[in-house]
């Protein structure tokens, strides 16, 4: 299909040029022929990807996700004219594949641009060699990295928001419903330690406390030993797990506390991919959790979203729509279709031709301000900081209610702004 | 929580933990016993016998209990049987070099894994125990009016759970008593003594040790099935086990399966234990230390002659 | 011509083929290369211990992190420059290699497996401890102004290239002429028959302390150099995976030959790229290897062509 509308415009443009034969040649000597081959080239997108090792499980829906977004994006006639095409390589999200992942991008498949990391001990491996490399660099990994200023102007994040946001705009939502008195149990390493130090502070603002920070070492498997340490005046339990023993984790939790728990707000990270119906998730009924994009379609679902699960092929539940109990990472993947969307808006705006075009590519999508909900952010309107090179968004607090979970509130957009920690564009590229 | 519960609690999840690294570790030091051969990729067989147990409990359907007592019949054979036959095409033919072994076997053990997320994928499943009831723990407290009993917040375990202690402590009988009192156990005994003499008597070598093989692994499935439906079956779930069973080994004194059973409780009772006094990743440092530490000042282990 | 004087040409004409790679290889390959010979340091550093003296660690992933972080906490906490940078990368290895040989040495075999394994397992730990300062598994990337040394940017390609080829030929041109002293023949004949090398009258306890403090050093010039050339640092690198490798290297290219580290690193780097970054080829290469080549590929070629091959 995309093939034969791609025949159909060289032949408009090779007719335009017969047109024009007797004097091109003449005037623009050598010109007309590049740009001829150049337009149907298609545009490379080096997509890194964690086919392999812990992130593998989210890794499968970040590549059923862009690729439904670049199959969309195709149809409606790529970018600039020309057929936008993932260039895939497997990183085991492992910091020192990535980096090397980065470079073959650049300097061995001549992609345009480098997309699509998760793991941001990943980012952190890659983010140099892209800036290095002056390959434009977009992650998908709600990671406070980019917008920490630790990384180069070549690294951006416009597809979800980071972890600093999501977390601050919980902190009201807690204090105002749940509890004032908040234990923590996160994963003892650096995104735990965001969690940690972020909401810490935030709901300090909301005249709330932390009474016990529970790190977990992230090799762990069991946890019921650990329960043991949360303070009993505790009225809230804040949780965020991510890794293969998620499940062990909620379960053990609620084996814990048994008939007599507290309230519950968990990141939905601690059950991403994994069904709610699972054995052992029962006492969940009636908790909370932050989602970056609800899993189950609401009563109120957005003609975006519909579409959305429609072009991935994933049903009402957020689960497959071949295999039911294939639940997706749907709290997270739509950061690949947005961002696939912002780089094909960053494109156009710029009128990127080809890799010397990827300075105006980054000074476009810096340029960016307001993005509207609709079938290109179907997570909902977002906001980008240039500056900062990161985006802010709608953020959601689900509760589960009959084994699914239902949106109680949505925050505004301004609820995640905190003041910029760098300025990009001062940087030179 | 108070800080007797807070131990009980802690000492109960140890024994769970002591009891799988038992099964999972009496696997590895049969194999190491008789063959004198050091299996890298025993925590993968663990991976591939919780692997099995999800597939089977799933394609049986029905009351999860059926699909329990199958897959603990049949995934510690077929996995026994995977195993028999990667010594046959493997093992055998490096002459049970020890190096070798131990490079073949770290091939193996990246073969597995990745065959593993290629067929069972990268997501972490769950298999729903037999029967599952929580169970709220007493403690005593003495108090004006004298010795109480109450029921601490908190303070509970899981019907499943104990079942995991008592099934794994039957099984190692068991095993103690194929080992001691079956033909099987006395030549595969005989075989760890003196190969050059089992092979004068007339022993088949060979077979002995693709079946010891089979069995190291046959146990590390088992233990997996048990404790399958406690944590979920994930394909890289074998990393754990491989390095805790190695510890539990080497602090048992190499091949000595009396040894191995003691070391499991130690460490696992340890792990439990420890993470009560401090931080959990502060208690994880300690325990490796500490173990690193027996080894350095006991590297016979502490309950078995040296090889080396 | 003598062993020795081949010996010496074959190194020297090594380090020239790889400066004449910089300029005919296509841009690609030419960076794969320069984190190729990163690598080839650390796997040398592996070799001295597991191919020339026979002790098999499984934990050398605690002296290549030892460089790492002693380098990058150095200058990314500490603020100082490269220069002293490395020097605090090499100190940090050589005294976390000399306190875990100190131990680890009064073991042996298996046990002494274990034991490396257990210390690097507590040294990845304690990066996650500190996770302050060390940003546990996601790290810290060192900005690029400051990866210089003597006013010579090592984020440029072509200056990463020759530094770490610079790096490379010193430690190969070292061990070359190591294994030759009488402390080099020593550590072999540790590795062929210890008791009889200890009823011949040498230390063997000193021998291999200094046998591990010189491996895990070399280690830790390779992991501070990666930090510094390639500009971040993550907890990964001392986690297990990254003690396998060295192990995986060296049996490839062959244990207890000089050049073999490199050769093994070379091919084990494009078996993965080629396969995608799949580790089942590491897998069916390792166990090929103990099938049909357990003296790796240099080992071949010595037992079939060149005997002198060192």
């Amino acid at each position: 299909m995309t093939s034969t509308k791609k025949t159909a415009i060289s032949r408009r443009s090779t007719l335009g040029l017969l047109g024009g034969a007797a004097l091109a040649p003449a005037v623009l000597p050598g010109l007309s022929g590049f740009a001829q081959a150049q337009s149907s080239a298609p545009i490379k997108i080096g997509f890194q990807l964690h086919r392999t090792g812990i992130g593998a499980a989210y890794g499968r829906w970040y590549e059923r996700t862009s690729n439904a977004a670049v199959a969309r994006i195709n149809e409606m006639g790529g970018i600039n004219g020309r057929p936008v095409e993932l260039v895939i390589e497997d990183d085991g999200t492992d910091p020192k594949r990535g980096a090397e992942v980065v470079e073959k991008f650049a300097t061995q498949h001549e992609c345009d641009i480098g997309f699509g990391t998760l793991f941001s001990h990943v980012v952190y491996g890659s983010a140099p060699r892209a800036g290095e490399l002056k390959l434009p660099y977009f992650v998908c990994s709600e990671g406070h990295h980019v917008a920490s200023g630790a990384l180069n102007r070549y690294v951006l994040q416009p597809g979800i928001t980071d972890v600093k946001s999501q977390v601050q705009a919980m902190a009201p939502f807690v204090a105002d419903n749940l509890g004032k008195k908040v234990t923590m149990i996160f994963p003892d390493f650096a995104f735990g330690h965001d969690h940690r130090d972020f909401f810490s502070e935030a709901i300090e603002a909301q005249g709330g406390e932390v009474v016990a920070k529970i790190a977990i070492p992230p090799t762990e498997t069991s946890f019921t030993k650990y329960f043991p340490q949360i303070p009993r005046e505790t009225e809230v339990i804040y949780h965020v797990m991510v890794g293969p023993a998620v499940l062990t984790f909620v379960k053990e939790m609620g084996e814990f506390f048994g008939p007599s728990r507290p309230e519950i707000f968990g990141f939905i990270d601690s059950l991403e991919a994994v069904d709610l119906s699972s054995p052992g998730l029962e006492f969940l009924e009636g908790t909370y959790f932050w989602e970056g994009n609800p899993r189950y379609a609401q009563a109120d679902q957005s003609d975006h979203d519909k579409a959305y699960r429609a072009a991935i092929g994933i049903d009402d539940n957020g689960a497959s729509l071949t295999d039911s109990a294939d639940v997706s990472t749907y709290a997270h993947m739509f950061s690949c279709w947005e961002t696939l969307n912002v780089i094909k808006r960053g494109m156009e705006t710029a009128g990127y031709q080809g890799p010397a075009d990827r300075v105006k590519l980054i000074e476009a999508i810096e340029d960016m301000t307001d993005m509207a909900h609709s079938d290109d952010h179907p997570q909902g309107a977002k906001l980008f900081n240039g500056k900062t090179h990161q985006v802010f968004g709608h953020q959601y607090i689900s509760q589960v209610e009959e084994g699914r979970l239902n949106v109680k509130h949505t925050t505004a957009i301004e609820d995640g702004f905190y003041e910029d920690e760098v300025d990009y564009t001062a940087q030179s590229f | 929580m108070e800080f007797g519960p807070h131990l009980m609690l802690a000492a109960l999840e140890g024994a769970i933990t002591a009891a799988i690294l038992a099964l999972t570790a009496v696997g590895l030091s049969l194999t190491f016993g008789v063959m004198r051969v050091v299996n890298v990729a025993h925590g993968e067989f663990f991976m591939l016998g919780a692997v099995a147990a999800w597939f089977i409990s799933t394609t049986i359907g029905g009351h999860p209990a059926w699909g329990f007592i199958a897959a603990v019949v049949l995934a510690p054979l077929i996995i026994g049987l995977l195993a028999a036959s990667a010594d046959w095409l493997v093992l055998k033919r490096l002459d049970y070099d020890p190096e070798r072994t131990i490079v073949a076997t770290i091939g193996l053990l990246y073969i597995i894994q990745q065959g593993a997320l290629i067929g069972f994928g990268p997501n972490a499943q769950p298999v729903e125990p037999p029967f599952s009831h929580r169970i709220a723990l007493p403690w005593f407290e003495w108090t004006e009016a004298g010795f109480e009993m109450y029921y601490p917040w908190g303070l509970s375990t899981n019907s499943y759970k104990l079942f995991i202690i008592f099934a794994a402590a039957m099984l190692l009988l068991g095993l103690w008593l194929i080992m001691t009192r079956t033909k099987v156990g006395l030549v595969m005994r005989a075989t760890q003594q003196d190969r050059d003499m089992a092979t004068a008597f007339g022993i088949p070598v060979e077979r002995i040790y693709a079946l010891t093989f089979g069995l190291g692994a046959a146990l590390a499935a088992l233990g997996a099935v048990l404790i399958v439906p406690v944590q979920q079956a994930y394909y890289l779930m074998g990393h754990d086990p491989l390095l805790l069973s190695f510890i539990v080994v080497i602090i048992g004194g190499l091949g000595s399966l009396r040894g191995t059973v003691l070391a499991a409780l130690l460490i696992g009772m340890s792990d439990g234990i420890i993470s009560v006094f401090f931080s959990p990743t502060l208690a994880k440092i300690i325990a490796t230390l500490l173990v690193a530490m027996v080894l350095v000042f006991r590297p016979q282990g502490l309950f078995g002659k040296g090889v080396h | 011509m003598s062993d020795i004087s081949r010996i010496h040409l074959l190194h020297a004409a090594m380090v020239v083929a790889l400066v004449i790679c910089w300029f005919v290889l296509p841009v690609y390959h030419a960076g794969n290369l320069a984190r190729i010979m990163v690598f080839a340091i650390y796997a040398m550093g592996y070799n001295l211990l597991f191919g020339y003296t026979g002790l098999l660690s499984l934990g050398h992933a605690l002296f290549f992190g030892a460089g790492m972080y002693g380098l990058g906490l150095a200058m990314h906490l500490g603020g100082v420059f490269a220069g002293p940078g490395i020097l605090a990368g090499l100190i940090t290895a050589l005294v976390v290699s000399g306190v875990v040989g100190f131990l680890a040495l009064r073991t042996s075999g298996v046990a002494f497996m274990i034991v490396t394994l257990m210390f690097a397992q507590a040294g990845y730990l304690t990066v996650l401890l500190f996770g302050t300062y060390t940003r546990g598994d996601e790290g810290f990337v060192l900005p690029q102004a400051t990866r210089a040394l003597m006013g010579i940017d090592l984020s440029d390609a072509q200056n990463r290239y020759f530094a770490a080829l610079i790096l490379f030929g010193i430690v190969l041109f070292f061990i070359g002429w190591l294994v030759r002293t009488p402390f080099g023949r020593c550590l072999v004949a540790i590795r062929e028959n210890e008791e009889r090398a200890r009823m011949l009258g040498y230390d063997i306890t000193r021998h291999k302390l200094i046998a591990v403090i010189l491996s895990g050093t070399i280690s830790g010039l390779s992991g501070a150099a990666y930090c510094l050339l390639f500009g971040s640092a993550q907890a990964a690198f001392a986690a297990v995976p990254y003690s396998i490798f060295p192990l995986l290297y060296v049996l490839l290219g062959g244990m207890g030959t000089t050049i073999g580290p490199f050769v093994g690193t070379l091919f084990m780097f494009y078996l993965i790229d080629w396969s995608g970054g799949n580790m089942m080829v590491a897998g069916v290469v390792l166990v090929a290897l103990a099938l049909f080549a357990p003296t790796g590929i240099l080992g071949e070629i010595r037992r079939r062509f060149t005997p002198w091959l060192p």
